[in-house]
């Protein structure tokens, strides 16, 4: 049995609307308009333990419901739900005992307080035993370099400083399961860098499970062995990157620094961006073949450099959302 | 003028999205009215020694007290009080209109929207079924109107310069917290002022507040003479221009403050 | 409650409070002026009571010094509930920012979290002068203190603490619906104060039921000061004993009700 196991999960909202202008003011001191929003409609997949996945999706597609169904603060209008053999949202206690949770977009730290006390406070209220928590806290300090952080009040902390701490704050207790959402929001790159070390380093020692929710595809591409695309309330794909790469096409990049800017007209080849030296080339493998293509450009143009590369995620997911889009 | 009337526009609109709490306002004025009266009405029964007004008098002044209870300055703009903050209120200072009447625009605004809204439907059924009544007579109910508007520029002046106040961040929070409640008592909020022992009345008489409350409910039910009513509107407008002038010149002053700390 | 004892609860119910009150001690000035702000807001009311008291020299055969020993009950209990309530004092705040989230997602009862987080430390402002009104009137009283009386005053405030709060946890409860109904709830708090800083007796029909079998704030000061004056609405009534009681059963339910909003917010998804 997997270790998350979801079926046919549905839900649905009711959002109020009002009409616009004076008379819509009025209107919403009688009545209320309301209109139904399908957030789930029928999400299935499992995760085994020790998995890293990745969700991904447009603004609106589910994401977010999914994770507070699995969370257990939301109760789905159908379907099943298992995490580690429980449900969710009836046994709420039990589970989010051992569950951590990271919001990108806000912090679970006490605003005025040190990190340290926040963490005590943290202990506290999840009951860890001393011991147990003192061993894990100085790992997590250690893994996570907030080390120097400790004694700073968390309104000083950096954003890159703050998400670090709100990591080993969600950790504290040993969670199996680990949701990230939007976890390197707003970071510098050396940040972005550590917290995917970190989470790396963690699924590989602790066999904690993580859910990544993220719209930075460079995360996914770093973190995640698989990808669950949702869309409009539907799991569309559940796969490797490579697999969802090769869904929407095929073709590999030839990116070219020309000694000068050239115009590049090569059977087999499109031209996808050309700006002054730059020149990128989009070309089908099995018709065109790689070394083929190298050779005919090197002979025909001044090349500098070249290299070649799939087509970035960006693109295969933008394409991705823009067929399914809500 | 139309961007003034603009502004009291889009508060109407938000007032309405809040349709519970309006609802719930009145019912809590409501409440506070009967507490009052019921008070007032024990008092009297309780001596029979003559009192500077009758209890009907009091009656009207309690309910007219509690519909035209928005148009106390109560707590400073919130808005303002953001800006300043921020540092937003610079760009209050790059804009063509004047700053000084664009704010007092704005406490205009904040006390006619709401109290409109309440008045209304609260003096409706204080009339009709609380035993509230009508003025005298065609005179008082008149100049009662006209000192209506005159407390409505007192309390926008006052409500200013407690916004402008803000502009002193520490001090003005504290003036701005302590100032409500002081002005509450010697406007006759709390108590008609004509109850208060003579050495408090002096006090009050000496301060621009009454003319809020006391004075203009007092015309109401003709507890002032028709005949002496013009005194109470001049008296607030005189008020009304010595608080602009000095709202004016705080504000000079706290804006110069302002830039000088590059604020 | 979630598993884990009374007494492990108390504990995190303490290191809480020290962390709100640390937190709030370091804005030492805010405090200072807050607190101060409070005693004079609160203290102008009791300045109309004595005007009014000066014009006409009694209420209903109840003299200023007694009616002051109401007020500062009142006051005192208003001020406990307001600074251990302040948790769901903010609560629609918590929920429409979507912090309600964070505090599901800890192993333990949400009304609890709700409760402990904050203790407000310039409520000392309503309590020092509530304190003041009552030791002044319970000193110019024309009565005898005893142990007994000492204790039923005792009694009243704890009560009248305990259903202030019980209002709060219910203004929080009705946050779940909508955050609109915070003004209908200050009718009855604030309106309460207001109305029990006077001798119930003295209120029309509809009002003293209100505040005697919906909101039982009769208990809270009217009747065990009444009892101690020797002027109880109810002679023979334990008052002792049933304040206390029913403090207590207003409180419990109120407390009950929290589960049904809850219930409401994870259906909904807010």
């Amino acid at each position: 049995m997997s270790l998350i196991h979801v079926r046919d999960l549905r839900k649905s909202f009711r959002v109020s609307e009002r009409a616009p202008g004076m008379v819509g003011a009025f209107a919403g001191l009688v009545r209320r308009r309301c209109r139904i929003v399908e957030a789930l409609a029928g999400v299935t997949f499992d995760v085994e333990a020790g998995e890293i996945v990745g969700y991904i999706g447009p603004n609106g597609a589910g994401k977010s419901t999914t994770i507070k169904v699995l969370s257990g603060i939301l109760v789905p209008d159908s379907g099943e739900c298992l995490v580690g053999s429980r449900v969710p949202w009836r046994d709420r206690l039990n589970h989010v005992r051992d569950l951590g949770v990271v919001f990108g977009q806000r912090t679970q730290l006490w605003w005025d307080l040190p990190v340290t006390e926040s963490f005590d406070l943290l202990r506290a209220i999840y009951g860890v035993p001393r011991r147990d928590f003192a061993e894990r806290r100085e790992l997590l300090v250690e893994l996570l370099c907030i080390g120097r952080l400790l004694n700073t009040p968390v309104r000083q902390l950096s954003l890159g400083e703050r998400m670090r701490c709100d990591i080993a704050a969600a950790l504290l207790h040993g969670p199996r399961i680990l949701f990230l959402d939007e976890p390197t929001i707003g970071l510098d790159a050396p940040s972005k860098l550590a917290v995917r070390d970190f989470i790396r380093r963690l699924v590989r020692e602790q066999g904690t499970t993580v859910i990544l929710t993220t719209h930075d595809l460079d995360d996914i591409e770093a973190l995640c062995t698989r990808v669950l695309l949702i869309a409009a309330g539907r799991v569309l794909m559940d796969g490797t990157l490579d697999s969802l790469r090769e869904t929407v096409t095929h073709e590999r990049r030839l990116t070219l620094d020309l000694t000068e800017a050239a115009e590049i007209r090569e059977p087999g080849a499109r031209v996808v961006y050309a700006e002054g030296s730059r020149v990128v080339l989009a070309f089908d493998p099995e018709e065109t073949s790689a070394p083929d293509l190298v050779a005919r450009i090197a002979a025909r143009y001044a090349v500098r450099d070249l290299f070649i590369h799939s087509v970035p995620i960006d693109e295969i997911v933008a394409a991705l959302y823009a067929e399914h889009a809500t | 003028m139309s961007a003034y009337a603009a502004v009291i526009g889009a508060r109407f609109r938000v007032l309405l999205q809040y349709r519970a709490a309006a609802f719930a306002g009145f019912v809590t004025q409501i409440f506070w009215g009967w507490i009052r009266l019921m008070v007032f009405q024990a008092f009297y029964q309780s001596s029979a020694a003559p009192q500077p007004m009758s209890l009907p008098q009091v009656a009207d002044y309690i309910w007219l007290g509690q519909a035209m209870l928005a148009m106390f300055p109560w707590n400073v703009d919130g808005e303002i009080r953001d800006m300043v903050r921020t540092g937003r209120v610079a760009y209050e200072m790059l804009r063509p209109a004047d700053v000084y009447w664009v704010w007092f625009c704005r406490a205009v605004a904040q006390r006619t929207a709401p109290t409109l809204l309440r008045a209304v439907p609260l003096l409706a059924l204080a009339l009709v079924f609380f035993g509230m009544r009508t003025p005298p007579g065609a005179a008082e109910a008149l100049w009662f109107a006209a000192c209506l508007a005159g407390a409505l520029l007192i309390s926008s002046a006052v409500s200013t310069i407690l916004n402008i106040t803000l502009l002193w961040t520490v001090a003005g929070d504290g003036i701005a917290r302590l100032a409500p409640s002081l002005i509450l008592i010697t406007s006759g909020m709390i108590v008609p002022v004509p109850f208060f022992p003579v050495p408090i009345r002096r006090v009050i008489e000496a301060l621009p507040f009454r003319g809020v409350n006391d004075l203009p409910f007092r015309v109401y039910s003709g507890h002032i003479p028709a005949t002496q009513a013009w005194q109470v509107l001049t008296q607030q407008l005189a008020w009304t221009m010595v608080l602009v002038l000095f709202g004016r010149w705080l504000m000079a002053r706290g804006l110069k403050r302002m830039v000088v700390q590059g604020g | 409650m979630s598993a884990g004892s009374l007494a492990e609860h108390l504990r995190l119910a303490c290191r809480y409070a020290g962390v709100s009150v640390r937190s709030q001690l370091q804005y030492r000035a805010s405090f200072v002026m807050l607190a101060l702000s409070q005693f004079v807001v609160t203290a102008i009311e009791f300045v109309g009571i004595w005007a009014l008291f000066l014009r006409f020299g009694s209420l209903r055969g109840w003299t200023l010094a007694e009616v002051a020993v109401l007020y500062g009950m009142v006051h005192v209990s208003f001020a406990l509930a307001e600074a251990a309530g302040r948790g769901f004092d903010l609560f629609p705040g918590c929920v429409r920012m979507g912090d309600f989230d964070r505090i599901l997602l800890r192993p333990r009862s949400t009304v609890f979290q709700i409760a402990v987080q904050e203790f407000q430390i310039m409520r000392l402002g309503r309590f020092t002068q509530g304190v003041a009104a009552l030791a002044w009137g319970a000193a110019a009283v024309h009565a005898v203190w005893t142990v007994v009386g000492v204790l039923a005053v005792a009694i009243g405030v704890a009560t009248g603490a305990a259903i202030f709060y019980a209002l709060f946890v219910l203004q929080g409860t009705l946050a779940f619906w909508t955050v609109e109904t915070l003004e209908i709830m200050n009718t009855v708090t604030y309106g309460g104060t207001e109305a029990a800083q006077y001798p119930l007796s003295i209120y029309r029909g509809w009002l003293r039921t209100l505040f005697t079998f919906v909101v039982p704030l009769a208990c809270a000061n009217y009747l065990p000061a009444g009892w101690v004056f020797g002027r109880a609405d109810a002679p023979g009534l334990p008052v002792l004993i049933v304040c206390p009681v029913v403090g207590a059963a207003f409180l419990g339910v109120c407390l009950w009700l929290w589960r049904f909003g809850e219930k409401r917010y994870v259906s909904t998804g807010n």
